[in-house]
């Protein structure tokens, strides 16, 4: 008997079918996959032909930039005027003080990099001691701030708060209710789960009464009331006064996003801590707090998104911020019938800073989900 | 002395609540709340009281009178857009300005909300759709509007694309009976003409809305029963539809239509949406829909994975899944954060001042302020009616919270 | 018990430190600061505007420039605070500015009930309308049934709606914040009219794309008199503002100008003369100024007229046989005798 031995050999792989991989294939499923599909699809394409290059042909193909006058957009009406924005880029960023006196541009410049190389490395995973970076950015910082930008020290010369314009105004009011607001609103919303019935009403109280008003009759309030509610020697910078209006009103909202952090903490982190013998602040800022926090950075981000956004409403009340800024300079006698160009470039500017703050929101977030999905 | 209060509190209160006589009366958990929350309370009646004291008193020494009574003075100015309550000028007072921009801020509101929400809808769905390109496209357009202040796009849209492009009334763009120019949008609008038979005829309607929500509930059961389902929606809106408008003429036409006519200078008759008004309500909905579409977005994407398998397993069809299955759960994580967005809108309507639309904070909180000097009652009266709108959106979501627990069970 | 104690003890103090801040006379506020807090408008060209150089220059920021020279002998020393129409008298009456500069019209009520006293009149201005040449409109009553842009908040806006339902009109009027949004509402389309200060208007006219293609309608609907205002309860100051704006008026009448003026001071015959530059009477220090104010206001900021001329004249309004021209040329610029 013979045995007929059968070698079996692996065959090579066969290439899939040229429809189901590469660019075809993803085409014929992302754009084609249906009746319906290719009707949308071949609608966008009409929608993006008709409008994608005269925007982009105004924008930028036709656009000036050349030149320090209104003349040369004049002659050129087809394309976008930016030689208006760039001779007023420094009003536009820091204000009439600094675009009076360019000597003393370096200074809301140093601010503002420091301010950078501070931020970056907390955007990065791996930095060591972020809590101590956070903490040099949350105290000593605005410190800094104040006494660059606004002078007075050093020999350096005095500009006041009410002098600051631009990105600049918009910066510090975003930055100062941010940093005025964390602490307030992490004891509002612990207040706000205590078991104390008064300080419960009060801080719930507190936070629906700033959460349910718009900002601009917080603003209104603070700028033709709050004079009223001290006596005549104190006197507030309208800047100031807007600085105290902002930071009551989120520090409501930061509340609420602590809150959030401190309700999804697990409740065997209390009970374990009071087995050890904690009291009720060594708990919170031991073992609580530092995790809920870190929860709720996301959320907090997102308040201060929209705080960043909302600091465009002091022009209401008179502040040369960004917006207003780039309002009265489309209104000038020098560049007026500009108006789009003003307005897409501060959109521009908010829209960068408010974008990239989401980026950075939503990675935590989804980091945040699978630790949490590990443990 | 002191000892003695301590003791005497002891006995008295502590030992009634805690039912036993604690070693150390400052170790005791309930003796020590209570006095944190003394002084809390203390420290808070202080603090406004001593802001009321300076208050009354910076009043008094500059000179400022505050009352009430100017609520029934004569408003000495125009508020030019109140649809609801009719302006006299001469006899319109203080407090009925209030009521107008009042009702102006819940119009823009109301026209917001719907607005925001159809468009929302559609960006989400648009964002949830197998479609690349409308993905993207849908993408781009909730990062765009959402990342911008909104005071911002008001004033772009109103300044700079408005009023730059929009033609003056005599060259208005004509769509059928609707002209828009840079006074606005012009509508046409119905008169009501014979009182008894427009009645009549509304009766109908509303009879046959009815109608309609008890073939709906039948439907259902002879679906629960038979299991054969009926398109409700379309037979339902058709018989409306028919049944309205051969009513409306068997009754010899109960109403006329209002058509804007150009006069002089502007439009007369119909129904007028003014500029600032348009270009608020415009930037509102651009805006809140953006936000709208990523919690629908959210919602959609809720929807586990295994749900949508096993409505394929039983074999429903693609709308049957989309409508039986997705929406019902989609909607539970949409409509909360979307009902807080209506909250938003509403109070966003407040940057109406930029543009010139005539809402609570411009004809009150600025206008009828700086005309009265009276800053306390205005401010306290605004902030009022915005705590109330506030507070009726928390009711909402209240009972909608408790309504799909009782369902979850 | 005895934590608890000391906090009351704090409590009560601050509340007592609270309601004791010591008031002093705005003079002594103003020479101690070495600077005068000026509350102006910022934003209205001839009146008060940055100029090029970023100073606040037009007929309202020389008033703050004149009490400065007046007060501290430095036109320079004075710290100008942009107000809105809106916030302006709380601002002033709170103690954040001295004086209130900011194109504001003197009424009763204002003068009544907010707690300010008006000192005299700098400009009189009155309300006018301004149309597209092209509607070919001749009179207000030719605007029966038209949209008004106007700014809202504001005494021009009560003035229409006077004039309006006095004479049976019909109108509707489109309130902006912000007077350059109203001319921008104009030029957009959204009104017929635009209705303002005839001075702002001219400002506004000037701002146009295309300035030939509007024109002003002739009736005048209103009385503006224009000027300073300060808190109520410190007639010193009252009196030094009140008169450091009667020295500019007495000084043109007088032919005293910037330029004239030392030679003036060195020898002139006139005792009038003599008592305005300080080399006779006691005018500054029944102020209680230096000898020398009047003499340092004409000095550094001029004389009316000349302040008129370089501020209000490039608006396109003529002085000459106006309100604003002197009383003797036929004016009713005033002022009573500095003696």
């Amino acid at each position: 008997m013979t045995m007929n031995t059968v070698k079996f050999e692996k065959l090579p792989d066969r290439l899939p079918p040229v429809n189901t991989v590469g660019w075809v294939a993803w085409v014929k499923q992302n754009l084609f996959g249906s009746v319906s599909n290719t009707i949308i699809t071949l609608l966008f394409f009409y929608l993006i032909f008709l409008y994608i290059p005269p925007f982009l042909e105004w924008s930028v193909f036709n656009a000036n930039i050349s030149g320090s006058d209104r003349s040369i957009c004049d002659e050129n009406r087809s394309g976008a005027c930016w030689t208006f924005i760039k001779v007023r880029m420094e009003q536009l960023l820091f204000g009439l003080y600094f675009a009076q006196n360019p000597d003393q541009m370096w200074r809301p410049i140093m601010a503002f990099i420091v301010f950078g190389g501070l931020l970056t490395p907390l955007a990065i995973d791996r930095t060591p001691y972020k809590k101590w970076l956070l903490l040099i950015l949350l105290v000593a910082y605005p410190i800094f701030f104040i006494s660059l930008v606004g002078g007075g020290v050093f020999g350096i010369p005095k500009s006041d708060a009410s002098e600051w314009g631009g990105l600049l105004l918009t910066f510090t009011l975003a930055f100062v209710g941010i940093v005025l607001a964390l602490p307030l609103g992490i004891l509002l919303a612990l207040g706000r789960r205590s078991k104390m019935p008064v300080v419960r009403s009060f801080s719930i109280i507190y936070i629906e009464f700033w959460r349910g008003t718009p900002l601009i009759t917080i603003l209104f309030m603070a700028s033709v009331m709050l004079p009223l509610f001290f006596p005549s020697g104190v006197e507030f910078d309208k800047v100031v006064r807007a600085m105290i209006g902002i930071t009551l009103f989120q520090s409501a909202y930061t509340a609420e996003a602590v809150r959030g952090g401190l309700q999804a903490l697990d409740k065997g982190q209390t009970e374990a801590s009071m087995a050890l013998g904690m009291g009720y602040w060594q708990q919170t800022i031991f073992i609580i707090l530092p995790q809920a926090l870190r929860i709720s950075i996301p959320s907090i981000v997102n308040t201060f998104i929209a705080l960043f956004k909302d600091t465009s409403l002091v022009s209401i009340i008179g502040l040369l911020d960004l917006l207003k800024i780039a309002q009265n300079s489309s209104r000038s006698l020098d560049w007026n019938g500009y108006d789009i160009e003003a307005y897409m470039f501060a959109g521009l500017v908010f829209w960068i800073f408010c974008f990239g703050m989401s980026i950075y929101s939503q990675k935590l977030e989804r980091k945040l989900d699978t630790d949490r999905n590990v443990e | 002395m002191v000892k003695g209060i301590i003791a005497f509190g002891q006995y008295f209160l502590l030992d009634k609540i805690v039912g036993r006589s604690p070693s150390n009366i400052y170790q005791n958990p309930k003796f020590r709340s209570a006095i944190i929350q003394a002084i809390l309370v203390f420290i808070v009646f202080y603090t406004f009281y001593s802001l009321y004291q300076t208050t009354v008193f910076n009043l008094e020494e500059r000179g400022i009178k505050t009352s009430t009574s100017f609520f029934d003075q004569v408003a000495p100015f125009k508020v030019g857009f109140s649809p609801f309550l009719n302006f006299e000028l001469g006899e319109t007072t203080y407090i009925e300005v209030f009521y107008i921009g009042v009702l102006n801020t819940l119009l823009v509101a109301v026209l917001g909300i719907i607005a925001a929400t159809l468009l929302g809808f559609f960006i989400g769905i648009l964002r949830s759709s197998n479609n690349w390109l409308a993905q993207k496209f849908a993408l781009i357009y909730v990062e765009i509007f959402r990342n911008m202040p909104l005071l911002l796009q008001i004033m772009f849209w109103n300044f700079a694309i408005f009023l730059a492009f929009l033609p003056p009334p005599k060259q208005s763009l004509e769509f059928g009976a609707f002209y828009l120019n840079g006074r606005g949008l012009q509508t046409p609008v119905p008169i009501v003409e014979n009182n008894f038979l427009f009645k009549v005829w509304l009766g109908i309607l509303i009879f046959s809305i009815i109608a309609s929500f008890i073939f709906r509930n039948w439907a259902k059961k002879r679906r629960d029963q038979t299991g054969k389902s009926l398109p409700v929606l379309g037979i339902s809106l058709s018989v409306i539809i028919i049944i309205g408008i051969s009513s409306f003429y068997i009754l010899g036409k109960p109403f006329a239509v209002d058509l804007p006519v150009l006069g002089k200078f502007n439009f007369k008759g119909g129904g007028q949406l003014p500029l600032p008004l348009f270009s608020l309500w415009f930037a509102l909905t651009v805006y809140t829909s953006a936000f709208i579409a990523e919690n629908v977005r959210a919602g959609i994407a809720s929807v586990s994975k295994g749900q949508i398998e096993a409505a394929r397993s039983i074999g429903l069809t693609r709308p049957q899944m989309v409508k039986l299955i997705i929406i019902p759960q989609a909607l539970r994580v949409i409509i909360p954060p979307t009902i807080s967005q209506y909250l938003n809108l509403t109070k966003n309507s407040s940057l109406a001042m930029a543009v010139g639309y005539e809402e609570v904070v411009a004809v009150w909180a600025n206008i009828s302020l700086n005309q009265t000097g009276q800053a306390l009652i205005i401010i306290a009266m605004t902030i009022i009616f915005f705590e109330i709108c506030s507070l009726f959106t928390s009711f909402i979501l209240n009972i909608y919270n408790r309504r799909i627990q009782i369902t979850e069970r | 018990m005895k934590k608890i104690s000391l906090l009351l003890g704090a409590f009560a103090l601050i509340g007592f430190t609270y309601s004791s801040v010591a008031t002093a006379s705005t003079l002594e506020e103003v020479q101690a600061r070495g600077e005068l807090v000026c509350g102006v408008s910022g934003g209205v060209a001839g009146f008060s505007a940055p100029n090029d150089a970023g100073r606040m220059v037009g007929i309202d920021a020389a008033v703050c420039d004149a009490v400065a020279a007046a007060v501290l002998g430095d036109a320079d020393a004075v710290k100008y605070v942009p107000l809105t129409a809106a916030e302006r008298f709380t601002a002033l009456s709170a103690g954040e500015v001295d004086v209130l500069s900011r194109n504001t019209t003197h009424t009763l009520t204002r003068d009544a009930t907010l707690g300010v006293n008006f000192t005299y009149y700098n400009f009189i201005d009155g309300q006018g309308f301004m149309v597209a040449k092209a509607d070919g409109l001749s009179s207000v009553m030719d605007l029966d049934g038209a949209s008004i842009c106007v700014q809202a908040g504001t005494t021009t806006e009560l003035n229409m709606a006077d004039y309006f339902r006095n004479k049976g009109l019909d109108y509707t009027p489109v309130g902006y914040s912000t007077s350059t949004a109203t001319r921008e509402g104009l030029e957009g389309g959204a009104c017929d009219a635009i209705t303002s200060d005839a001075s702002q208007l001219a400002a506004l006219r000037s701002e146009t794309a295309d300035p030939s293609a509007w024109t002003m309608l002739p009736e005048i609907i209103s009385k503006e008199p224009l000027g300073p205002v300060v808190r109520q309860g410190d007639d010193q100051w009252m009196d030094i503002v009140t008169w450091t704006l009667h020295a500019m008026i007495n000084a043109e009448e007088l032919g005293i100008d910037s330029s004239n003026v030392d030679a003036m001071r060195a020898d002139s015959p006139n005792p009038s003369v003599a008592r305005i530059v300080g080399s006779e009477g006691e005018t500054g220090p029944s102020l209680g100024l230096s000898q020398d104010w009047a003499y340092q206001v004409i000095k550094q900021v001029g004389n009316y007229g000349e302040v008129y001329e370089k501020h209000v004249e490039p608006l396109g309004i003529a002085r000459a046989g106006s309100v604003n021209d002197l009383w003797t040329r036929g004016g009713i610029i005033y002022s009573p005798p500095l003696r």
